[in-house]
């Protein structure tokens, strides 16, 4: 297809946009029912063309050379603020692109259909629908930006259709609270990324990507250079200043993307619907900060040092996820805290590209890929699961493998494609960010190699816990209402309890698709398509360097199903051997109260309240003071129109005196 | 050594001055009315002084027997003679002292510069000149240049304006009149 | 007459004059205002005729002028009276700071 035909692709963000206008605008009151098929068709459209662009560019896009290029359409010029430097509202075509593309529109369709069955009868309806479409919009626009400032308003715009995705439940206290947190550390992150647009816009003078890696990227001429000003090449605090530049854009995406230490945000955000935590919080927006760095993956390459910083936060905070998810109860905090898991798997993956090793970026698209997948099935089978179980806690569900087939096999299948087993999806791309990662740091790969063990250890035993444990066919009670205000997280579906019985076609529907989506989807061969330069890369199949993966998961599912399929005691021995390790873990590491120690007592009353301070008693009083100093002049001159005549009589007198010495004395 | 009208002068004008004070600064309403009449009377001896004894009889006549008198009614009519003025306060009391004797100051050294000529050095055929009430009254009604009929008319117009328009404003209406 | 000098007895009016303002910058009934007024009076009339006899004395202007002076005066006093009488009668009062507001 020529290149001006792939202006189609605008249609994709545009369509669940249009959905987003005319839900908030009538979805209240005239589509009401209607809400819920009107934004899944948009969205299924975009699906298609989303689709059908994404097979002719890869089945037949490639160039001459066989490398797939990158290539803008709709080229709009925006805000200028000099020749050549302008925000653009561009959208590129580019493998990762129109990958993301896919991914989004797909599974955002998927949880469009869920929803249909697992927000029905829910009051805002329409409403849900709008922000799903609002979210859709903006992770569409971020993917297909070609311009980082762009990109940065549609993050933004992510972070905002979050916040209002998060705290749908806006009446529950602790739904508003875990919105406006995610808002706020996000937004903290977003400054840092900022403030690296700016570091490397200004060495370069442009916004543009393509512009951007090529004056900065090995080789290149940076304008400042040009200029003999200490610029790219030049040097702050001991680092390049690109450096710093990437490296505060890493801070950005590591805040979206729940990295450590900027991760606070991503288990209170489970307060949201289930349906949106699978759409939001598993394959779409935690990845953007991937997708950032993957966007600037040869400047990053390049920069040995960010490299080295965005592996190691990678890998720590895969581990430490993986820690954490070992002792929580709630089934969507350990799917959470699997995803941040996950992320700093792709994240370290990207971070392995400094020692001239690229199979880390075709990794890390991988397994961005298959994850966004079998993490959104996790997310839409629990949501089955909560449905039916009207509770969160693990210890609320068990032996619900009769009651709950179809979510059964397909939880399985997920479960074993993120432990990495063959020949599911996740084996394939974790084994190859394993071996990405061999070359470069054999710390960090033993590291992941032990999370990964760890990850199928508490997969397995969130899995035991649910649907083995306990005898099929205990009755799960419908906890209902009494049940909701313990300081758990209540259950978080709108739909009154009408659905006791089987669950709707809408709801498995999607948890068939993603399940087989999962299975097949590792065979593709990504490398194919998807390399940092565009050509093909070659791959190489699972080898023998597969097997250390592949036998610490098999270890920690076995351990798993020796302590929880059965109902029994050595879990709870387990945990008191740990004792200390086991609490702390449970607590988080205490992370949470770190951040709120220093906000509080720091932040508010170091400078919060001076500040507040000044501004009542300074800046206030200055007004204040101007205002009682003007009415003090008034009363102390209203004397002057006393009403008394004598008064009068008296400033006549005065004043004639005065002429009088005027004219005579002075005049004269 | 002064001659004896010199002195005379100067008792008169002493007793006009300290009695015109005493009248501004009386605490009692009453009190102040006759000293009034006394600095009017004190007045009116210096117009004899000065030999012009129709303006002292009109003085007499007018000020004292008429507005003093006039005065002391007024004052019985509003039930006031009896009770002690409040006295001034004391930063308007101060205010007025000052300002008035700037004034009086000011004025004193514009009098001193000015050079008041003509001042016959006394000749005693002109200073005796006639000035009798005959003259005066002549020269009232006269029409020619120096005649006064004119405003003599206009006064007596004033005069009766001022007759209606008293008893106008102080009429008391009847409650059950229109 | 010849020995008092013509300043002199402008200082006295003067003086006169600057107690009657006195008297009505301080004086809170209306008729004792009303006395000071005709204090001021006074003083102007002195002047008048004291620059008859001593610059004009074959002139009679000064004179007349003291007459009409006189003649308003009291037309004037009569029409102030009746004033403060009505006044006296609205307010209950012949403190000049009770009528410090206009009619409304």
């Amino acid at each position: 297809m020529p290149n001006a035909a792939y202006l189609i692709i605008v249609l994709v963000p545009l369509l669940p946009l249009l959905g987003f206008v005319i839900l908030g605008l009538f979805g209240r009151k005239v589509v009401k029912n209607y809400s819920g098929g009107l934004g899944t068709a948009l969205v299924f459209f975009s699906t298609c063309i989303a689709m059908w662009v994404g097979y002719d560019y890869f089945a037949t896009g490639a160039g001459p050379d066989g490398a797939y290029h990158a290539f803008k359409v709709l080229n709009i010029h925006w805000l200028s603020f000099g020749p050549g430097f302008s925000i653009d509202m561009d959208l590129l075509v580019d493998p990762i692109s129109v990958m993301m593309a896919v991914v989004v529109s797909f599974i955002s369709l998927m949880v469009h259909i869920f929803s249909l069955g697992y927000m029905k009868g829910e009051q805002r309806y329409g409403t849900y629908y709008a922000y799903l479409g609002l979210f859709t919009f903006s992770m569409l626009g971020l993917v297909l930006s070609a311009n980082i400032f762009e990109m940065y308003i549609f993050w933004e715009l992510v972070g905002c259709s979050s916040y209002l995705l998060i705290g749908f439940y806006y009446d529950r206290p602790s739904a508003v609270a875990a919105a406006k947190k995610a808002f706020v550390v996000t937004r903290f992150a977003d400054l840092g990324f900022l403030i690296g647009i700016l570091i490397l816009s200004f060495q370069t003078k442009t916004l543009g990507f393509g512009e951007l890696i090529q004056m900065l990227g090995p080789g290149g001429q940076s304008i400042a250079d040009g200029l003999g000003v200490p610029g790219a090449r030049g040097v702050f605090l001991g680092f390049p200043v690109v450096s710093w530049g990437l490296a505060l854009i890493f801070v950005g995406g590591a805040g979206k993307s729940a990295l450590f230490p900027l991760h606070v945000w991503l288990p209170d955000a489970m307060e949201g619907p289930t349906p949106v935590s699978a759409l939001i919080h598993a394959a779409t927006m935690v990845v953007a900060g991937v997708y950032l760095v993957a966007r600037l993956y040869i400047l990053y390459a390049n920069a040995v040092d960010v490299s080295q910083l965005i592996l190691y936060v990678g890998v720590f905070s895969a581990f430490l996820a993986a820690l954490i998810a070992c002792t929580q109860s709630d089934i969507k905090r350990i799917l959470a805290y699997s995803t941040m898991s996950q992320i700093g798997y792709m994240m370290f993956a990207l971070g392995t590209g400094s020692s001239g090793n690229t199979s880390g970026y075709t990794a890390s698209m991988f397994h961005l890929f298959t994850h966004a997948f079998f993490k959104a099935l996790l997310f839409l089978c629990a949501g089955v699961i909560i449905h039916r179980v009207h509770s969160n806690e693990m210890k609320d569900m068990g032996g619900l493998r009769k009651q709950l087939p179809l979510t059964h096999v397909c939880f399985l299948i997920a479960c074993l494609a993120i432990s990495g087993i063959p020949p599911f999806s996740g084996f394939f791309s974790k084994e190859e960010i394993l071996s990405a990662a061999w070359p470069t740091n054999k710390f960090v790969y033993g590291l992941g190699l032990f999370t990964s063990g760890l990850t199928a250890f508490y997969m397995f035993r969130l899995y035991f816990s649910v649907f083995w444990r306990r005898a099929p066919g205990i009755a799960t009670s419908h906890h209902g209402a009494t049940q909701l205000n313990h300081g758990a997280i209540a259950p978080n579906h709108g739909a009154t309890a009408a659905h006791h019985g089987s669950t709707p076609l809408s709801m498995r529907l999607p948890l068939v698709i993603l399940a087989v989506c999962t299975v097949f989807t590792g065979f593709i061969p990504f490398s194919h398509y998807i390399t940092f330069d565009g050509r093909p890369g070659e791959t190489v199949g699972p080898g023998l360097n597969a097997i250390p993966p592949v036998a610490t998961a098999l270890l920690g599912i076995g351990m798993a199903a020796w302590l929880y399929k059965k109902e029994n005691s050595r879990p709870q021995q387990a945990a008191e051997a740990f004792r200390g390790l086991y609490s702390f873990a449970r607590h988080k590491f205490y992370i949470d109260e770190v951040y709120l120690f220093v906000t509080k007592k720091i932040i508010f009353n170091g400078i919060g309240r001076p500040a507040a301070w000044i501004d009542k008693h300074i800046v206030d009083g200055l007004m204040n003071g101007l205002a009682k100093g003007t009415a003090a002049v008034s009363a102390s001159i209203k004397g002057f129109q006393s009403g008394k005549v004598q008064d009068y009589a008296w400033f006549f007198f005065i004043g004639i005196a005065g002429l009088t010495v005027l004219f005579i004395y002075i005049y004269t | 050594m002064m001659s004896a009208s010199a002195v005379v002068f100067y008792m008169l004008s002493a007793f006009i001055l300290v009695t015109g004070l005493l009248a501004v600064t009386s605490g009692n309403i009453f009190r102040s009315a006759i000293w009034l009449l006394f600095s009017l009377t004190g007045i009116a001896g210096l117009y004899f002084w000065l030999d012009l004894q129709f303006i002292a009889a009109v003085q007499i006549v007018v000020y004292v027997g008429g507005i003093v008198v006039l005065i002391i009614f007024s004052i019985f009519l509003t039930q006031q003679s009896g009770k002690a003025l409040p006295p001034p306060r004391r930063r308007r009391a101060v205010l007025s002292a000052l300002a008035v004797c700037m004034g009086f100051a000011l004025t004193c050294l514009m009098l001193r510069q000015g050079s008041f000529t003509r001042v016959v050095s006394m000749r005693e055929d002109v200073l005796t000149a006639d000035m009798g009430v005959d003259v005066i009254g002549a020269q009232l009604l006269s029409t020619t240049r120096h005649g006064y009929v004119l405003p003599f008319e206009v006064i007596s117009i004033l005069l009766l304006a001022a007759m209606i328009g008293c008893i106008v404003i102080a009429i008391k209406v009847k409650p059950g009149d229109k | 007459m010849n020995q008092v000098p013509l300043i002199h007895i402008l200082f006295v009016s003067t003086a006169l004059f600057f107690i009657g303002m006195y008297g009505l910058f301080t004086r809170r009934n209306m008729i004792m205002m009303l006395m000071s007024v005709e204090l001021i009076l006074n003083s102007v009339n002195i002047n008048f005729v004291a620059f008859n006899k001593y610059l004009y004395p074959e002139k009679l202007e000064g004179v007349f002028f003291t007459l009409f002076i006189i003649a308003i005066a009291a037309a004037e006093a009569a029409v102030a009276i009746a004033i403060i009488i009505n006044l006296y009668r609205n307010l209950r009062s012949i403190d000049v700071e009770t009528a410090d507001e206009m009619k409304f």
